[in-house]
């Protein structure tokens, strides 16, 4: 019967061996695919790093909209500058003002979000092998970006105050015995993404002094910096130093939609840069500049950013008195001054990414701390949102989580198991995760 | 008529679901049917009784989809559907279950045990995972009881292995299935009934790139090599078909599932698992084994729509 067939011999991608070597770590997991569930009604997803913008003035905004296409429509909806328009570089100077920054309109690149600036910070500086300094743990967009250019990511070990600057010298001393190019220290030192930690001004300070003695290019990704929930914030390490590299975004303080995020850096740096936007995108979106730009011209866009802070604050407490109310000991989780995030440290031996479908069936989803190291570490680690679902949905979400670590606890004590799992970086959660 | 594509739902392999759901959603489109897609949800059962002259497609992946509570609902609605009965499922979906029916009809299966956690807290655990390696031999896989997309399923070497293999499946449900690996070719063979008796389509043979056919090799476009028949001797592979067809009428299967078996050294085929909604997505086996045959997916399930809703 089957003998009247021709051979079918397939991968079922006839580009399979035409692809880039940096492609080789694009792949499916079963991770990700597990969040796929994640946005079902029925589960609590403390697993989403989406802002809430339930909250803005959209009525507002769309008058101001169709405003700003009939009166300039035949720009807005034009090719620009691959720079980024020049009144929205203004307007973010005076943004980054209000974290101690000085900054002049013609050293700022408007960028799709900040992913695509840290993009292009990473293509115009990293060649295959380089090696990028991180926080230990570090934003997951982040290691993709690094990893899609073939860089190595070195994890530099990290405390309740961010980067450990002593840890920070040995970890570049061994790297460079060992003669690898160090290219940058990627940092996050407000309200870290994962971990929710703040490096206070005097570690910023040791930081920038040890990359200085050590000849390190410091990128500061400062997303959150605007969103302290208890304080003042801390100044940004670009307002003490124009050697770094700053990158801003409105995706938290407006809306994650428009995409625009901007790269501050040094005259040569930005003007790779503006080449690098130029042949990526030929220019950033130019409508969504406007609108943004028009936004921040006819809203009170201080007063929005600090009924965010308002809204973050409550479910940021709901959410640490559950894990005080809740979780079991043994664990421990740290506490955000402002941001989205809690990172939870749980007994040796759990293995969160193993343990994501006990979450599913439990319906609550959180993300393994697997995903935010590029080197097997954080499979005790989990990292828990507070932005999006209302704080008695984070109750119960951690309610939920609690039992999940429980019963894992129960698992790994009948099965004697202790020893820490490792597991390989792989594709990314998806963006509506990271 | 309306086609009513179910897929989603609530279990691990959603993502699955979904992707299979709209892609034979698609080829029924293009075939002239009317289509919707539907998830599992509260609104469910009052959108399957208020569409006029409804059939429905479970394309669910894992739990209620594939363990038959969907199809039992449905057959409790005089809703017709495609694929295999409640009860049918229920009893394929079941990893150790269905292992045993197959069994019972005199069919090669692998030496396999299953077990609820709690039997290790009872019994303790490192002397039953001893029993294990001793009674089963290394390398064993260790899988959860009812799931699909080898989603918690490990092929370990040692206890210690073994230990963290049941902590993973355990995850995915109350039973694991634990069992000796057989080294061989792995296939996977359709199985389609359009109303003339079931008949196996081509084998399809499983090559991993990465030597396991795990998540990522089953769903990454290019990491896994299929071949399709199998290249195996004309006897081999009618004899894996033979297996397939045995254990869809020993499992009281109808319309479509799909056998994964492992070939071995000697040529014997042994039966490993049967699936009563084989995946559709754009790297599942089941559209491979039709393309082999000479079939397009509309037309498959344009004749078992007909079929389901008694038109033939």
């Amino acid at each position: 019967m089957t003998a009247q067939f021709p051979r079918h011999d397939t991968r079922l991608d006839r580009f399979v061996d035409r692809y880039a070597a940096r492609t080789h770590g694009m792949k499916v997991s079963a991770v990700r695919a597990l969040f796929a569930v994640a946005n079902r009604p029925e589960i609590v997803s403390l697993a989403g790093g989406m802002p809430n913008i339930k909250d803005l003035p959209l009525g507002d905004i769309a008058s101001n909209m169709a405003s700003m296409i009939a009166s300039n429509g035949m720009q807005v909806m034009q090719y620009g500058s691959g720079q980024g328009e020049p009144r929205i570089r203004e307007q973010i100077c005076d943004v980054m003002a209000l974290e101690g920054i000085s900054a002049h309109p013609d050293d700022v690149m408007i960028s799709a979000g900040s992913q695509q600036g840290l993009d292009l910070v990473t293509r115009i500086f990293c060649d295959p092998g380089d090696v990028v300094l991180a926080e230990s743990p570090s934003y997951v967009g982040a290691i993709g970006t690094f990893l899609s250019y073939q860089a190595e990511v070195v994890h530099v070990p990290s405390d309740e105050s961010g980067i450990d600057p002593q840890a920070l010298r040995e970890t570049v001393g061994r790297l460079q015995a060992e003669n690898k190019r160090i290219k940058f220290l990627y940092t996050i030192p407000n309200y870290s993404n994962p971990s929710g930690i703040t490096q206070p001004w005097e570690r910023r300070l040791e930081v920038l002094e040890a990359c200085r003695e050590l000849g390190i290019l410091v990128v500061e990704d400062n997303p959150y910096g605007l969103l302290s929930l208890d304080a003042e914030p801390v100044p940004a390490m670009r307002s003490v130093d124009e050697d770094v590299i700053y990158l801003g975004s409105f995706s938290k303080t407006f809306a994650p939609g428009f995409r625009v995020g901007w790269v501050l850096a040094p005259h040569a740096v930005r003007e790779k840069l503006v080449l690098a936007q130029e042949s990526a995108t030929l220019c950033p979106p130019v409508f969504s500049q406007f609108a943004i730009s028009n936004y921040l011209e006819n809203s009170d866009w201080e007063g929005q950013i600090a009924l965010f802070r308002d809204m973050y604050r409550v479910r940021r407490d709901a959410m640490l008195k559950a894990l005080a109310d809740h979780m079991p000991s043994g664990t421990s989780w740290t506490h955000p001054i402002g941001g989205f995030f809690v990172w939870v440290t749980l007994p040796a031996g759990i293995d969160t990414q193993a343990m994501l479908p006990r979450g599913v069936d439990a319906r609550v989803a959180f993300v393994p701390g697997a995903a935010f190291y590029a080197d097997g570490q954080g499979a005790r680690n989990a990292r828990l949102s507070y932005c999006f679902p209302p704080a008695d949905r984070i109750v119960t979400g951690v309610e939920r989580f609690a039992d999940v670590v429980r019963n894992e606890l129960d698992m790994l004590n009948i099965f004697g198991v202790t020893a820490p799992a490792k597991h390989p970086q792989t594709s990314g959660p998806g963006a509506d995760i990271y | 008529m309306t086609v009513i594509v179910i897929s989603g739902g609530l279990s691990h392999e959603r993502d699955v679901s979904l992707r299979s759901g709209r892609r034979v959603t698609q080829a029924l489109r293009d075939k002239g049917h009317h289509v919707v897609e539907a998830d599992v949800g509260p609104a469910l059962v009052s959108v399957v009784t208020s569409t006029p002259d409804p059939v429905v497609i479970p394309m669910l992946h894992g739990g209620l989809g594939e363990d038959g509570a969907l199809r039992e609902v449905l057959g409790l609605l005089g809703v017709p559907f495609v694929g295999s009965t409640g009860s049918a499922s229920r009893l394929a979906f079941d990893k150790s279950i269905a292992t045993k029916v197959v069994s019972n009809a005199g069919l090669r299966v692998t030496r396999q045990v299953a077990l609820p956690h709690d039997i290790f807290r009872e019994l303790g655990a490192s002397s039953l995972m001893h029993a294990l390696g001793d009674q089963l031999r290394y390398p064993l896989m260790v899988k959860p009881s009812r799931s699909g997309s080898a989603l918690g399923a490990l092929k370990v070497h040692d206890q210690e292995a073994l230990a963290t293999a049941l902590v993973g499946a355990y995850a995915y449900g109350p039973v694991a299935v634990v069992e000796h690996f057989i080294e061989g070719t792995e296939l996977a063979v359709t199985v389609l009934d359009e109303g003339d008796g079931p008949r196996a389509l081509p084998p399809v043979e499983i090559r991993p790139t990465s030597g396991i056919y795990d998540y990522e090799a089953r769903y990454t476009a290019g990491a896994t090599r299929f071949v399709t028949p199998a290249e195996l001797p004309g006897e081999t592979l009618k004899a894996a078909q033979d297996l397939a067809v045995a254990s869809h009428e020993a499992l009281g299967l109808r319309h479509m599932s799909r056998a994964d078996m492992v070939v071995t050294e000697d040529g014997t085929p042994v039966f490993l698992e049967a699936n009563v909604a084989p995946g559709m997505t754009e790297t599942s086996l089941a559209p491979l084994a039709f393309d082999a045959a000479g079939m397009k997916l509309g037309q498959v399930f344009s004749s078992l729509v007909d079929l389901a809703r008694g038109d033939r």
